[in-house]
């Protein structure tokens, strides 16, 4: 497999928050089984896109087509269903709720009849210990509660229950942004690692090291646009932060 | 290490746990409060002012049922005790009406439920602070008791609702029968339930919750549709109680609903409590105001009573963030 398919495609997307225009005409593609990565100054609307991809957000104008198919997500579980799993960057996990619950949040294993569903809490705990367990993540016990990990730990369960449930698309909003040295490398791992297991994911960051390092595919963004793409072995750090920048002209 | 060591080990560090006392605040006061009273007057532990306290302690036992369910999703609802109060008076109406028991108890119900679940609309869609709007269903609902009522008392006879106020097994009496099994029901349905869950992760991070597509504004709807619904029933055993449909304002119930809630260890920010300690906390504060009255203390001094348990509660818990 030489070139893979464009497993999501984004055209034309646009969208204003009043009078801030967040996306204006925004094309991208990320490929199957490949890491894509967007960067770009802080405001420059890498989250706009995530949040619209992840049916947080509905554009303005402009079509999201992922696997194939047109779709227009209305609430995040759409677009869960349909294979999208996001790591928000204020990461979307309930303090207070445990490792365990928020792995399961709204995918809770439940039994019953009609809108009255009884939590199978066993069979949620084991296989959040094996979900826990396959992405060899350091989480001290799926039952403490999120409070008490390390925000390390924490990314960690994010990426966990985004990996978990057989998604297609991994995406990633700054995931090392808050974490030290350690902890950024054993997210990026953790990266690495979906991809092995044939995740697509689409990664935002603000580390260029870490975007050469890890990516496939690089999509600079400039004040709402998508000012350039480039293979990540075809380009240099120093041309992406021109690009992002306005110093170098895409 | 000796067996002895490690239990005396154990206990120290659940003691000294920030959140144990949070958790077990009111558990433990309604132990002090016991121990106290009967150091003080040997009848408190009497069967029968054992009976009268958990007889009195229905009522508010119920609406803090449905207090903790909005505090748990980091609303509140101030409106329950004139809900109750514009229920009863509906239920005096339907019985006056020849409605039957069985049929008023259901308008109880739905006269409950009907405010609740505007008041859900208002705060979860309509974008309005829960703040006011309870507020406004406050003033709404006892006004249109009053009116309804033409400010007079509903007097209700009725054989099937004084054996319910009568009643009792042991010093169970019914009334706090059902109490309890609403509160089994509660605790079951916040932690055992897909919706109990949700209610938690609504309190705790709307935004988290909505990122993995829980519709808060449906739980939002429905927990005040809940308070609503069991401010309803309360209702039913306030008339039975009294004999009478009441239009008058009932406002030491709503501040012990919430003090009850607080006591009980559920967090004002939402996403964090129980229902075991807000019932606790239902018992405490009626432990209390029944033992300052045995020892013949005026009761003007009870709302104070409960303002200094309720803030040396809060201070004894404020280090839970
Ligand atoms: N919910 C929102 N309401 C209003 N403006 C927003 C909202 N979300 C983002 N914006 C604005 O859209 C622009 C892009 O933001 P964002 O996508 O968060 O940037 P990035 O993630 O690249 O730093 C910014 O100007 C930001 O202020
Ligand atoms: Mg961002």
């Amino acid at each position: 497999m030489s070139e893979s398919m464009d497993l999501l495609e984004i055209r034309n997307l646009s969208l204003s928050f009043g009078s801030v225009r967040a996306l204006s005409d925004v094309s991208l593609h990320v490929k199957a089984g490949e890491i894509t990565a967007i960067v770009g100054d802080n405001g420059a609307g890498k989250s706009t896109i995530v949040r619209c991809v992840a049916g947080v957000h509905r554009p303005d104008e402009g079509d999201i087509v992922f696997d194939g198919q047109v779709v227009n997500f209305v609430r995040p579980d759409q677009a869960r269903v349909a294979g999208i799993e996001t790591v928000h960057q204020n990461l979307a996990l309930v303090e207070d709720l445990t490792v365990w619950q928020n792995l399961f949040l709204n995918r809770e294993i439940s039994h019953g009849v009609g809108p009255v569903r009884f939590l199978q809490k066993k069979e949620m705990r084991k296989r959040a210990r094996d979900m826990v367990a396959k992405l060899a993540v350091n989480v001290p016990s799926v039952t403490s509660t999120v409070r008490r990990l390390s925000g390390g730990q924490r990314q960690a369960v994010a990426i966990c229950r985004a990996a978990g449930f057989s998604s297609k698309l991994v995406i990633m909003d700054e995931p090392t942004a808050a974490l030290g040295v350690q902890e950024t490398r054993r997210v990026e791992e953790l990266i690495e690692r979906l991809r092995s297991e044939g995740h697509a994911v689409l990664l935002i960051s603000h580390n260029f090291d870490q975007v050469m390092r890890l990516s496939d595919q690089v999509w600079v963004m400039r004040a709402g646009k998508c000012v350039a793409g480039r293979r990540a072995r075809d380009t240099t750090a120093q041309e992406i932060v021109g690009l992002i920048t306005g110093a170098i002209a895409a | 290490m000796t067996a002895t060591e490690s239990v005396g080990e154990r206990v120290r560090v659940t003691l000294t746990r920030p959140t144990f006392w949070v958790e077990w605040a009111s558990v433990v006061g309604l132990v002090l409060l016991v121990v106290l009273f009967t150091a003080l007057d040997s009848t408190f532990l009497s069967a029968g002012n054992i009976r009268g306290m958990l007889l009195a302690s229905a009522i508010l036992t119920i609406l803090v049922v449905g207090q903790a369910f909005v505090i748990l999703t980091a609303g509140i609802d101030l409106s329950v005790a004139s809900v109750m109060t514009f229920a009863a008076v509906m239920f005096g109406l339907a019985m006056t009406h020849g409605y039957g028991i069985l049929l008023s108890c259901l308008v109880a119900f739905c006269a409950g439920a009907a405010v609740g679940l505007l008041n859900g609309v208002l705060v979860a869609k309509g974008r309005i602070t829960d703040f006011i709007v309870t507020l406004g269903a406050l003033s709404a609902a006892s006004g249109t008791a009053l009116i309804l009522s033409d400010g007079k008392p509903i007097t209700v006879i009725s054989a099937p609702l004084f054996e319910l106020s009568a009643g009792s097994v042991g010093v169970v009496p019914y009334t706090f029968m059902i109490a309890l099994l609403i509160a089994v029901l509660a605790h079951v349905v916040l932690f055992k339930t897909k919706f109990g869950t949700h209610v938690l992760a609504t309190g705790g991070s709307v935004e988290a919750a909505q990122a993995t597509g829980i519709r808060t504004t449906r739980i939002k709807i429905a927990v005040y549709a809940i308070s609503g619904s069991l401010a309803g029933i309360a209702a039913i055993l306030l008339v039975a109680r009294v004999g009478s449909a009441e239009p008058a304002a009932n406002m030491t119930f709503l501040l012990n609903s919430v003090a009850a809630v607080v006591l009980g260890g559920v967090s004002l920010f939402g996403g964090k409590g129980s229902i075991k300690g807000p019932i606790f906390g239902a018992l405490l504060l009626t432990a209390l105001s029944n033992g300052l009255t045995l020892l013949g203390v005026s009761q003007f001094y009870q709302p104070l009573a409960v303002g200094v348990v309720v803030v040396g509660a809060a201070f004894l818990t404020r280090f839970d963030k």
